[in-house]
C-alpha cells in the first residue's frame, strides 16, 4: 500500500499547490509558466528547469528556490516545452510516470502552472526503475500484492452486500457507510480513548454488528413488514447513506486521519515484495475471516438456512426456517464484516468520512463482476477488481485507477451481464 | 440573529438559480424515474458534461458561447448512449449501478491532474459566461425588486432565461406524456415485458427517455456554470443526483409540475434550515456545534427527510394516493 | 355469444384437418402457421427445451400440455423472442423467426400473453388497450409533440378498443386503473389487449390460472371466438377440462421434449403421456379421476408458486 500512500501524498501536495496557486498569482502582467516542486510535501530546492519554444528554441532556464517554486516569464503567448533536469533532483527523487517534459500553453496575460509530481525512488536495495525488464515484473509483483490486499478488503464489503442482497433483495447503497462506521468507531476507541488498535478494532466490529442488528430490527425489517418493494428500498438506502455519511462527517470532521498504532513500520522484503508487516497481517486476517464465513455458510445450520432463504424465501419459510431471524443474523454479520473492512482500509490507507462511499463503487464492481447475489462470485469479482486496480497503475495515473475498474464493470455488463459466475434469469 | 437575511435568502431561494438548476435536473429525473421507471443515479454526470462541455469549448478552444452549448448538448446525448447501451437491456438495478459509476468516472476524469490542461483539475474552469450576460437585452444595470427582496440585472437575466427554459421543458413533458409516446413510456415503467409483447421496441423508448431526461438535466448544468461563472468537478457529486430525486419525490413523481414545485419547496427548506442553524450557532444558541458542522447537519436532515418522505408519503406532497409512485412494483 | 352453428363450422373445419393424422410427435400438418425445428435451450447443465420438430396447424386451437417443469413456458419464451435459444430454427408464416427480438415477433403477428398476468397497473383499462394498436404515428418522439398529427388515429384506435372492451364486458371499467381489476378481469384485459395488435397467432400462457370459476366459461368462449375470427391459438394449460373442451389438437411436452401429439379425446390415454405425468414405473394405468387428481395437485402447486411470485 506504500505506493498508494505515496500517490496520495503526491496528490495532496498537488492539491496544496493548486490551492496555493491563486494566492500568488500575480497581477495581470503575469504571462508565463511557473510551478512548485515538492517531494512528499517537502519543497525541492535547486532543481533546474529549462523552457524552450515548441520548436526547441531556448527561452529561459530557472532553478527552484527554497520553497520549491520556479517562475519563467515569456514574451509571446503560445505553446512551450518545459524540461525538468532529472539530474538536478535530489538523489532519492524521481518524476512520477518518468516523463520529465511538459508542453503547456501560455495564454495572453495569464500564468500557467506546470506540474511535475515527484515520488521517492524505489526502496533501497531495489534496482532503479530505468533498469528495464526485471523491475517491471518486480513492480508488477508488488502491485499485485497490494491489489490482493485491496481486493480482500473489497471482498469483505462485497460479502455483506451480496448476502443482504441475496436474502432481502435490497441493493444497499448505504453499505459503504457501514464500512466507514467501523473505521470511525475503531478510531474513536483507538485515538479517543487510547485503547490499542487491536482491541479497539474488536470493539468496533462488535458495536457495528449490534448496530447492523438494530438497523434491520428497527428499520429495514419494519419496511419489509410493510411490503415495501425492493426498488423503493434501494432508493431509501441512498437516503440512509446520505444521512449516515453526514452524521459521520459531523462527528469525525472533514479531515483525513490515521490510527495511533502501526502507522509507520519498517518494510520487510519477501521475494520481490516489500511491505510493512501490517499489510501481511491484514491479508492474513482478511483471508481468515473470509474462509470462516465461507465455511459457516456451507456447514452451519444458519449458513444453510441463509442460502435457502437467498434461493427462495417463501419456500424456506414454509420449510420451517425462521426467515426474519436468518435475515437479522445476516445483517449483524454483514455489518460486522463491513466494519472489519473499514478498519483494514483505515490501516492500509487512512480514514475519511467518504472512505466507504469511495470504495462502495468498487464493491459494486466486484459484486456485479461476480454476478449479483452470488456470495462466492462476489469474492472472485472483488479480487479481480482489487488486483486490476493496483496493477493498472503500471500504465494508468494512480488518480485514475478506479476509473479503469468502473470502466471494466461497464464492459463486462455489455458482454456477460450475468457476471462471471452468475446465472441467466427466466422470464414469464 | 439576523432574521432579515434569513427571510430574504429564503424567499430568493424559491425562485433563485438553485431552483432553476435543480428543477431542470429533477424534470429529467422525473422523465427517467417517474415516467419510465429508469433508475438513473448519474444525473449529475449529464449536468457535469454539459457544464464542462460549455466551459472547455469557450475557455480552452476559444470558440463562441453557442458552440459551447451545442457541445454540451452533444456530450449529454453521447453520454446517454454510452450509459444506455450496456444497461437498458438489463434489470433496473444494473442501470442504477452503472449510472452512479459513470458519474463517478466522469468526476474523477474532470478532476484528474492528468487531464488538467483540458478540464483544469480540481479547480475546474472559469470565465466562460461573459457572452451569456452580454446577450442581456432586457435589464439595464441596477437592482430589481421590492424592499429587501431583489436581484441585480445579471441574476435577473439568468433567472428570466432559466425559468423560460424550465417552463418550456414542462410544456414538452406535458405534451409528450399525454401522447401515445408517453403512454409507451408509462407502460414500460409498469412492465416492460408486456410492452415488448405488444410489439414496441422497449430498448429504443428507454434510450429516448434517457436522452431526453439527460438533455433536460444538462440545461441545469449550463445554468449552474453560468450563474457561478465556473464549474468544479466536486460540485457534480452523487449528492446532486440525490437532491434531484428528493425533489421529484417531494413534488410527486410522474407529475408535470411536480419537479418544479418540489424544487421550490426543497430549496426554501434547505436554505432556511441552513441559515437558521448558522445564525443559531453563530449566536451561541447551539453550544455543541461549530459553524463547519452546519453543512453536514443540513445534508443529514435532507437524508432523513427523504427517508421519512419515502416511508410515509411515497406519492409526494401533492401526489395522487391511487397512483402511489413506487410501491406498485 | 356468437352464432353457434358458425362456431361449429369453424371447429369442424379445424377438426377435418386433423382427421386421420398420425399421433406421432412432430407429425406434419397440412397448413402449418408455425414450424419448429430442433430448438434447444440449456440452463447450465439442465436442458430445459429440446424440441426436435413440431408444427401448429393454421386456424386451429392447439393445446400445449405437460407436467410441471416440462419446459412449456421456456419453449414459449424461445418462440416469442423473450429468451434466446441455444440452437434451432423456427418459421412463422414461412418467415424465419429465430433471433428476432420480441417486439418484432409481436409485430409480425405472433402475440403472446403471460402466465402471471401483466396488466399495466397504473394505466387505465383504456390506455392498456390503446397501447396494443400497431403503427401509431404518435408513438414516434417528434410526432408526439404535435397532437394534430395523431389525434385522428387515436380516435380510431379508441373506437376499436371500445368495441373489444364491450365484447370482453370490460367497458364499464374503461377509465379504472388496470391495477384495480380482479385476477380474471386482468386475464380478459390482457387477451383483449393482445387482440389490439391484430395477431394471426395468439399464444396464451395458462389463460385459466388464477381465474375465478365464474369467469372460466366466458374466457373459454373468447378463446373459441378467436378461432372463429380466423386466428390460430396455441395455449399452455393445466386444466384438462378446458383442454378437452376447446382444443382441436394437443401437443404433450415432458422434460423439454415433445413426446406425443393427438386429439384431446384420446391423448390422455396415450401410454407415453401417462408415463410422463406419473413416471414410467407405475403399476397399472390410472383411472381418469386419479389422473385428474394428479393434475389438480400440480395445478395447486403452480398456483402457490404464482401467489408467491406476485407477492414479490
Amino acid at each position: 500500500m506504500r505506493r498508494a500512500v505515496i500517490a496520495f501524498t503526491a496528490f495532496l501536495g498537488g492539491l496544496i499547490f493548486l490551492l496555493a496557486g491563486p494566492a500568488h498569482a500575480g497581477p495581470a502582467d503575469c504571462q508565463g509558466l511557473r510551478g512548485t516542486l515538492k517531494l512528499q510535501g517537502q519543497p525541492v530546492n535547486g532543481a533546474k528547469i529549462a523552457v524552450t519554444t515548441e520548436g526547441g528554441q531556448p527561452v529561459k532556464e530557472a532553478t527552484t528556490n527554497a520553497q520549491g517554486i520556479w517562475d519563467v516569464q515569456v514574451e509571446q503567448p503560445g505553446k512551450y516545452k518545459v524540461t525538468l533536469d532529472v539530474g538536478s533532483l535530489p538523489q532519492n527523487a524521481e518524476v512520477r510516470g518518468g516523463n520529465n517534459v511538459r508542453t503547456p500553453t501560455v495564454y495572453e496575460g495569464n500564468c500557467s502552472t506546470v506540474l511535475f509530481a515527484l515520488q521517492p525512488k524505489a526502496a533501497p536495495g531495489q534496482a532503479p526503475q530505468s533498469d528495464g525488464g526485471t523491475t517491471f515484473w518486480q513492480q508488477a509483483a508488488q502491485l499485485t500484492f497490494e491489489g490482493v490486499n485491496l481486493g480482500l478488503i473489497i471482498a469483505l464489503g462485497a460479502l455483506g452486500l451480496s448476502l443482504i442482497y441475496g436474502t432481502t433483495g435490497l441493493t444497499n447503497f448505504a453499505h459503504g457507510e457501514l464500512i466507514t462506521l467501523g473505521a470511525v468507531i475503531a478510531y474513536a476507541f483507538n485515538v479517543g480513548f487510547g485503547i490499542q488498535l487491536i482491541p479497539a478494532a474488536i470493539i468496533a466490529v462488535i458495536v457495528a454488528g449490534a448496530l447492523g442488528y438494530g438497523q434491520d430490527r428497527l428499520f429495514w425489517g419494519q419496511l419489509r413488514k410493510r411490503g415495501t418493494g425492493t426498488i423503493a428500498m434501494m432508493i431509501i438506502s441512498i437516503g440512509v447513506a446520505i444521512l449516515l455519511r453526514n452524521l459521520l462527517q459531523f462527528f469525525f470532521g472533514p479531515q483525513t486521519e490515521n490510527f495511533n498504532d502501526y502507522v509507520t513500520q519498517p518494510g520487510i522484503t519477501v521475494g520481490p515484495i516489500t511491505a510493512a508487516p501490517k499489510n501481511f497481517w491484514a491479508i492474513g486476517i482478511e483471508l481468515t475471516v473470509l474462509v470462516i464465513v465461507g465455511i459457516a455458510l456451507m456447514k452451519t445450520r444458519t449458513g444453510k438456512a441463509a442460502r435457502a432463504v437467498a434461493d427462495n424465501p417463501a419456500l424456506a419459510a414454509s420449510s420451517g426456517i425462521n426467515v426474519d431471524r436468518v435475515i437479522r443474523i445476516i445483517w449483524t454479520a454483514g455489518a460486522a464484516i463491513a466494519a472489519l473492512a473499514g478498519v483494514m482500509l483505515g490501516l492500509s490507507q487512512s480514514l475519511k468520512f467518504t472512505m466507504g462511499q469511495d470504495i462502495l463503487l468498487l464493491i459494486f464492481a466486484g459484486v456485479t463482476l461476480g454476478g449479483l447475489g452470488t456470495a462466492f462470485g462476489a469474492l472472485v469479482g472483488s479480487l479481480v477488481v482489487g488486483v486490476f486496480i493496483q496493477v493498472s497503475t503500471l500504465w494508468v495515473p494512480p488518480e485514475l485507477k478506479s476509473v479503469g475498474a468502473l470502466a471494466v464493470l461497464i464492459i463486462v455488463l455489455l458482454f456477460r451481464p450475468q457476471g462471471i459466475l452468475g446465472r441467466r434469469e427466466r422470464i414469464g | 440573529m439576523d432574521w432579515l437575511t434569513i427571510l430574504s435568502t429564503t424567499v430568493h431561494a424559491a425562485i433563485g438559480w438553485e431552483t432553476v438548476v435543480y428543477g431542470l435536473a429533477a424534470i429529467g429525473v422525473n422523465i427517467h424515474f417517474g415516467y419510465t421507471g429508469l433508475l438513473n443515479f448519474g444525473q449529475a454526470a449529464f449536468m457535469a458534461v454539459a457544464g464542462y462541455g460549455l466551459a472547455v469549448t469557450v475557455v480552452v478552444f476559444n470558440l463562441p458561447f453557442v458552440v459551447g452549448v451545442l457541445v454540451g448538448l452533444a456530450a449529454a446525448a453521447l453520454l446517454a448512449l454510452l450509459m444506455g447501451i450496456p444497461t437498458l437491456q438489463l434489470r433496473a438495478d444494473y442501470l442504477a449501478i452503472v449510472t452512479i459509476a459513470a458519474a463517478e468516472i466522469i468526476r474523477l476524469v474532470f478532476r484528474s491532474v492528468y487531464f488538467k490542461d483540458i478540464f483544469g483539475g480540481s479547480d475546474g474552469r472559469r470565465g466562460f459566461n461573459g457572452d451569456f450576460y452580454a446577450m442581456n437585452f432586457l435589464y439595464d444595470p441596477g437592482r430589481y425588486g421590492i424592499g429587501p427582496f431583489g436581484f441585480d440585472e445579471r441574476t435577473m437575466w439568468l433567472l428570466t432565461v432559466g425559468w423560460a427554459v424550465v417552463l418550456l421543458c414542462c410544456l414538452v413533458v406535458f405534451l409528450l406524456m399525454r401522447s401515445p409516446w408517453g403512454r409507451v413510456l408509462k407502460a414500460i415503467r409498469e412492465d416492460e415485458d408486456a410492452v415488448r409483447a405488444l410489439g414496441k421496441n422497449v430498448f429504443a423508448y428507454k434510450m429516448q427517455s434517457l436522452m431526453l431526461g439527460g438533455i433536460i438535466g444538462c440545461f441545469g448544468g449550463f445554468f449552474y456554470g453560468l450563474y457561478n461563472g465556473s464549474v468544479q468537478p466536486d460540485v457534480f457529486g452523487t449528492e446532486m443526483t440525490f437532491f434531484a430525486y428528493t425533489i421529484v419525490i417531494l413534488g410527486g413523481a410522474a407529475r408535470v409540475f411536480g419537479p418544479v414545485v418540489g424544487a421550490m419547496i426543497f430549496w426554501v427548506l434547505f436554505v432556511f434550515v441552513g441559515n437558521l442553524l448558522a445564525e443559531l450557532v453563530a449566536n451561541g444558541y447551539i453550544p455543541f456545534m461549530t459553524n463547519i458542522q452546519v453543512g453536514p447537519v443540513r445534508y443529514a436532515l435532507v437524508g432523513l427527510g427523504f427517508i421519512l418522505l419515502l416511508v410515509a408519503r411515497p406519492q409526494g406532497i401533492f401526489g395522487d394516493k391511487r397512483e402511489i409512485a413506487i410501491d406498485a412494483r | 355469444m356468437r352464432d353457434d352453428t358458425m362456431t361449429a363450422s369453424a371447429k369442424a373445419a379445424a377438426l377435418a384437418a386433423f382427421k386421420d393424422m398420425a399421433r406421432e410427435p412432430g407429425v406434419p400438418k397440412p397448413d402449418p402457421i408455425l414450424v419448429v425445428d430442433k430448438v434447444v435451450r440449456r440452463f447450465g447443465g439442465l436442458t430445459a427445451v429440446d424440441v426436435d420438430h413440431v408444427e401448429v396447424q393454421r386456424g386451429s386451437i392447439t393445446a400445449l400440455i405437460g407436467p410441471n417443469g416440462a419446459g412449456k413456458t421456456t419453449f414459449f419464451n424461445q418462440l416469442t423472442g423473450f429468451d434466446t435459444a441455444d440452437a434451432g430454427a423456427w418459421t412463422f408464416n414461412g418467415r424465419a423467426m429465430n433471433g428476432v427480438p420480441a417486439h418484432r415477433v409481436a409485430r409480425s403477428g405472433m402475440v403472446r400473453t403471460f402466465q402471471l398476468t401483466k396488466a399495466l397497473s397504473r394505466l387505465t383499462v383504456m390506455e392498456n388497450m390503446r397501447l396494443g394498436a400497431q403503427h401509431q404515428v404518435g408513438e414516434s418522439f417528434w410526432h408526439a409533440l404535435l397532437p394534430p398529427l395523431w389525434r385522428k388515429q387515436e380516435d380510431e384506435i379508441t373506437e376499436r378498443a371500445e368495441e373489444l372492451l364491450a365484447r370482453f364486458k370490460l367497458d364499464a371499467k374503461r377509465d379504472d386503473f388496470a391495477g384495480s381489476l380482479s385476477g380474471g378481469q386482468r386475464k380478459l384485459l390482457e387477451m383483449a389487449r393482445a387482440l389490439m395488435v391484430r395477431p394471426e397467432l395468439v399464444m396464451l400462457d395458462e389463460p385459466m390460472a388464477g381465474v375465478n370459476p365464474a369467469l372460466t366459461q366466458s374466457l373459454l368462449g373468447h378463446v373459441k371466438d378467436l378461432r372463429q375470427q380466423g386466428m390460430t391459438v396455441l395455449f399452455v394449460e393445466h386444466d384438462m377440462d378446458m383442454v378437452r373442451d376447446i382444443s382441436d389438437w394437443v401437443i404433450v411436452m415432458a422434460q423439454g421434449m415433445v413426446i406425443a401429439e393427438g386429439p384431446p379425446s384420446t391423448i390422455m390415454s396415450d401410454e407415453r403421456v401417462i408415463d410422463a405425468y406419473l413416471g414410467a414405473h407405475h403399476d397399472a394405468p390410472l383411472s381418469e379421476s386419479e389422473l385428474e387428481a394428479q393434475l389438480h395437485e400440480a395445478e395447486a402447486a403452480l398456483e402457490a408458486e404464482i401467489e408467491e411470485e406476485t407477492q414479490k
